[in-house]
């Protein structure tokens, strides 16, 4: 869908921002790009549109070498969203998110209808089109950001640290609205963030990118936790990288035996036997009980056994009724044995520094052996 | 100094000051008309100047600078000189009065266009507007505030400034007071200085209260 090919871009004052970039985004899917500031992330981003144009190489949506259209008719055909929106303050809400089909000459009314219908897709109220940006929360504003790109209906939409400028709790929301949103629409997405939780909770495949405009590896986030390409992807990925892959993995494999019976604890259901509480029938004290599904996370369920009193998960169906219990050490063998796979197979890279030529999702992905110090930054996430 | 107040009230009020073909009326009109003219050349060459600066970005530093050297210069010499240039016309009179509006458009344009953020002149582009929608649609909107100001300020400068015509033998309120000067007529001049005064406020105020009818939507932050 978006390919890169050899793409180089120095800017006039002689810095590279992109270094010889070769990659392919296929259609459908979010790819997030990330690494620390100045490592050419939002230059690569803005070349797709050609907000910046590139020294060198070609780039292709759909087929089409971006350079060869105009401009302004390509930008049309690709959804922008950027940081603090950028909204026309002068502009209501409504007219704001009708902004491209008034481009492209649908009339007034065809595009307000549109954006009225948008209001609504993005979760805002018919009331907010009328107000102007101003009067509008920053966590909203970045709705109407949102809304203003997907007027046209493009097939691409760009990101560029859409909810770098909110805070955290509205930026949960907006991220979770997001994935229901792409869940419905199936956009190719391009994500741009500094924020490696972020990246890890939209990307269907994360590109990571060091200073002077290196693509180091570009691969699904679990793979990408479980096997980064070098040191410098292991160290970015953070101490916690352990924690985050088992954040990704679901719990549907593990063991589950029958839920204890005639003991100290009791785990109380109501009628339909969905799970409540555990009772303790020494103290006659309850404590309730977060029962988990297959798809919630290994981390969710150490987080529960070590929550539980008695080191029990209570599992369920999708209806929400008992399946059955885990125990703490299940979970924590499954937690331990993926983590120590993980760094097993960072290390084996590492030392055959095979990884960037088997990996085909990660051209160019310099490896440096620097394995010590990647099994090093993964030890020290390792639950304790 | 009481006396001197009745007086002028009296010059002010009296009606036969009112009628005529050089009644305070008449020469109050000539006075508007010598200013808008003016100011409306001025716009016609400072607007573009500013805003291409301001779209562009470019060419700031030598546009400030030379608006600066035009706020310096001496109106009255300025008439002189192009009045030896051109002979006894109107023309000196309207170089010196545009001479002087010019810098006062040019910088506030160039300030409003500049004032415009960065993400929403980003924004703009990337939605795809081609560089008029972004310069007609979206920056100059958003600078229109701060150009109605230079625009205010310009013609604010001219009403007080066009009392020149008189210098040069033709109307406006300026008659007042080179006439009283000639005449040694204290009254006169004061009454002529006076009407100018009021004239110059009751525009400003004017223009600033249809200003913030205008923008009365905006952010604070951008009006």
């Amino acid at each position: 869908m978006i390919q890169f090919q050899a793409v180089h871009k120095q800017f006039p004052n002689g810095t590279t921002a992109v270094h010889d970039l070769s990659l392919d985004l296929p259609e459908g899917g979010v790819t997030v790009l990330v690494g620390s500031s100045g490592c050419g992330k939002t230059t690569t981003l803005r070349m797709i549109n050609r907000m910046v144009e590139p020294t060198s190489g070609t780039i292709r949506v759909a087929g089409k070498d971006v350079t060869e259209q105009d401009a302004a008719e390509l930008r049309r055909s690709i959804g922008y969203v950027i940081q603090q929106a950028g909204l026309f303050p002068h502009r209501t809400v409504l007219d704001n998110i009708a902004t491209v089909p008034l481009l492209l000459g649908w009339g007034r009314r065809k595009a307000r209808a549109r954006a009225a219908e948008l209001l609504d897709t993005v979760g805002l109220t018919a009331d907010a089109g009328k107000r102007y940006p101003h009067q509008l929360s920053g966590g909203q504003q970045q709705r109407v950001g949102v809304a203003r790109a997907l007027a046209a209906d493009p097939p691409v939409l760009l990101m560029d640290e859409p909810f770098g400028a909110v805070d955290p709790v509205v930026r949960t929301q907006l991220q979770d609205e997001l994935l229901r949103l792409q869940q419905e629409l199936g956009k190719t997405i391009v994500f741009v963030t500094h924020d490696i939780d972020e990246a890890v909770r939209l990307g269907d495949r994360i590109a990571v990118f060091r200073t002077g405009g290196h693509l180091v590896q570009c691969a699904p986030p679990e793979e990408l936790l479980a096997r980064p390409a070098d040191a410098f992807v292991a160290d970015f990925l953070g101490a916690e990288r352990g924690l985050k892959l088992l954040s990704l993995t679901g719990i549907a494999a593990l063991p589950q035996g029958a839920a204890p019976d005639g003991g100290r604890w009791e785990l109380l259901r109501d009628p339909a036997g969905k799970p409540l509480a555990w009772r303790d029938t020494d103290t006659d004290t309850e404590t309730p009980v977060r029962p988990l599904k297959g798809t919630d996370s290994l981390l969710s369920a150490l987080n529960e056994s070590v929550a539980s009193p008695t080191g029990l998960i209570a599992r369920v169906d999708e209806d929400g009724v008992l399946t059955g219990v885990t125990d703490r050490d299940t979970i924590h063998d499954h937690a331990n044995r993926l983590h120590v796979t993980a760094s097993r197979d960072t290390l084996a890279a590492d030392d055959a520094d095979t990884l960037a030529a088997d990996d085909a999702d990660a051209p160019a992905a310099a490896v440096a052996v620097e394995a010590v110090e990647a099994v090093e930054a993964t030890k020290g996430g390792g639950p304790a | 100094m009481y006396e001197l107040l009745v007086d002028l009230g009296g010059w002010l009020t009296g009606p036969e000051q009112w009628s005529g073909s050089d009644g305070i009326g008449v020469r109050l009109l000539e006075h508007l008309q010598y200013s808008a003219l003016a100011t409306v050349v001025a716009a016609a060459i400072a607007l573009p100047i500013g805003l291409l600066i301001g779209h562009t970005g470019r060419g700031a530093f030598l546009a400030i600078n030379l608006s600066s050297f035009g706020r310096a210069l001496p109106t009255v010499g300025l008439v002189v000189l192009v009045f030896l240039a051109s002979g006894l016309s109107m023309t000196p009179v309207y170089v010196a009065l545009v001479a002087l509006a010019v810098p006062a458009i040019v910088t506030n344009t160039y300030a409003g266009m500049a004032a415009v953020d960065r993400d929403v002149k980003d924004a703009a582009r990337g939605q795809g507007m081609r560089w008029h929608q972004v310069l007609f649609q979206v920056e100059l909107p958003l600078a229109l505030p701060l150009i109605m100001t230079g625009l205010r300020l310009a013609l604010i400068q001219v009403v007080a400034t066009a009392t020149i015509a008189a210098y040069v033998s033709f109307g406006g309120l300026g008659r007042y007071v080179f006439d009283g000067l000639a005449q040694r007529d204290l009254v006169q001049v004061l009454g002529g200085a006076v009407l100018v005064a009021v004239l110059a406020v009751a525009l400003d105020l004017l223009l600033a209260g249809a200003q913030r009818l205008l923008f009365r939507h905006r952010a604070p932050a951008t009006a």
